[in-house]
């Protein structure tokens, strides 16, 4: 079972460059110049409309050739070669950045303009504005969503088994293989799985009880 | 820039491909459909031995990921052969399509079901009582009252499970099926071209995209009478 060590880890690697990775891509949909709004739309809108088996193994793929072609042009003796796991971390951030990506922004509209402009009249600087004032509101907002795409990319840990990754279900996969017992194993594996959704579902509430902390009672 | 021989070569293995994603998005998204709604039902019931299993198939389809589902069904079908063709179902489970429907009905019956859930806990109460009042039996409550009301909420999130569902019907190829993504896996283990990969994202793109349309299209003529 330790796929499932696995499993939690490629989540919680994925965790911070993808929900990151989102609320940066969030901001630059929102800048003030056309293409770069553009751009990142153009992003959000192939990885959501794409299988996400699909834009796995493009990355994972694209992300060896890249890294093939690099080697090849910086003139490196060696071709730089990425492990599984890491491409697998990359190949889910990509994915989940966009999804989140969407909840980041429905959560910026949802702070009213009016506490950036008081931010801004009180002399904060922009960047402090957006850190102090408009950031904590927003995570408060965005948490319910995002707790939905943390269990799509928990879910979608599964899809990496198909690359190279020992993960849960490939170990599901091996064992039943070698035992041939593929309904004790599998099943096995869903009830794994089904664990971590409960216990995310809890910590969820317990952040959402936290991040709502300063509007008890409303 | 298009490479016009290697289309004449590996397109028909695309087409195919695609018809095999519509066919199984299709057929499992109807069967979802027709699941749904007594297990909505079975959930919202004040039974317990309703409620619970209910409850419990729900979380146990939506907590789990579809690949794994899908791979208790198609090899774990195999654990139990004899018993399967005792009962005369071997030659479902032995074809990797039928085995994919499955799996793909029994997960999207479970996020529809919930869909359903919503739907119907949003139409105002007092709908109900009025309804109720005028005499009318639990079928045409059903079908005059509720049912209109809540299949309008519930088109929009209909429509997600649709798209949602056309991505995930990529994972067939993981089982053997050559859909649009084992055609296109098969065609890339053939050439090693890179592209092939593209392309298949380019058709996957313009299957979500007419799809989202086609649906903002249905929802616009369902719901002119509420448009101000």
């Amino acid at each position: 079972m330790r796929g499932a060590l696995v499993t939690v880890g490629l989540s919680l690697a994925t965790l911070p460059f993808g929900f990151g990775g989102g609320l940066v891509l969030a901001l630059l949909r929102l800048s003030r110049w056309n293409w770069v709004r553009r751009a990142c739309g153009v992003y959000v809108w192939f990885f959501r409309g794409i299988p996400d088996l699909l834009s796995l193994f493009l990355v994972y793929f694209g992300l060896q050739a890249v890294l093939n072609w690099a080697g090849q042009v910086l003139g490196l003796g060696w071709r730089p070669e990425m492990d599984a796991f890491s491409a697998g971390v990359v190949a889910l951030s990509v994915v989940v950045a966009a999804y989140s990506s969407e909840v980041w922004l429905s959560a910026w509209a949802a702070v009213p303009a009016g506490q950036r402009e008081a931010g801004r009249s009180l002399g904060l600087r922009p960047g402090v504005v957006f850190r102090q004032v408009v950031l904590p509101q927003m995570v408060r907002v965005a948490l319910p969503g995002l707790g939905n795409v943390w269990m799509v990319l928990i879910k979608d840990t599964s899809l990496i088994s198909t690359l190279a990754v020992m993960d849960l279900l490939r170990a599901a996969s091996e064992a039943s293989r070698a035992t041939s017992r593929p309904m004790l194993f599998y099943f096995a594996a869903g009830a794994v799985y089904l664990v971590f959704a409960l216990a995310s579902g809890v910590g969820q509430s317990a952040l959402e009880r936290r991040a709502g902390r300063g509007l008890a009672g409303i | 820039m298009m490479d016009w021989a290697f289309i004449e070569v590996w397109g028909w293995r695309l087409v195919s491909g695609l018809g095999i994603t519509i066919k199984v998005v299709v057929i499992s998204c109807a069967l979802g459909f027709v699941l749904a709604y007594p297990i909505a039902r079975a959930r919202m019931s004040r039974r317990l031995w309703l409620s619970g299993p209910a409850a419990g198939y729900v979380a146990c389809f939506r907590g789990t990921p579809l690949l794994c589902q899908l791979y208790l069904i198609y090899y774990g079908a195999g654990e139990i052969r004899p018993l399967l063709s005792d009962l005369g179902v071997w030659w479902f489970f032995r074809d990797s399509l039928y085995c994919c429907l499955l799996a793909f009905t029994l997960n999207t019956a479970a996020y529809q079901s919930e869909i359903v859930r919503g739907a119907v806990m949003s139409v105002p109460r007092g709908q109900v009582e009025a309804g109720r009042a005028l005499g009318l039996s639990g079928y045409r409550l059903l079908r005059h009252v509720i049912g209109p009301q809540a299949l309008l909420i519930a088109l929009r999130p209909f429509g997600n499970e649709l798209v949602t569902v056309t991505k995930s019907s990529a994972l067939t190829a993981i089982v053997t099926l050559l859909d649009l993504m084992g055609q296109t896996r098969y065609i890339f283990a053939r050439t090693f071209d890179f592209s092939i990969y593209m392309y298949a994202a380019v058709i996957y793109l313009a299957l979500t995209e007419v799809m989202g349309w086609g649906w903002g299209m249905l929802e616009r003529r369902l719901g002119r009478h509420l448009r101000r």
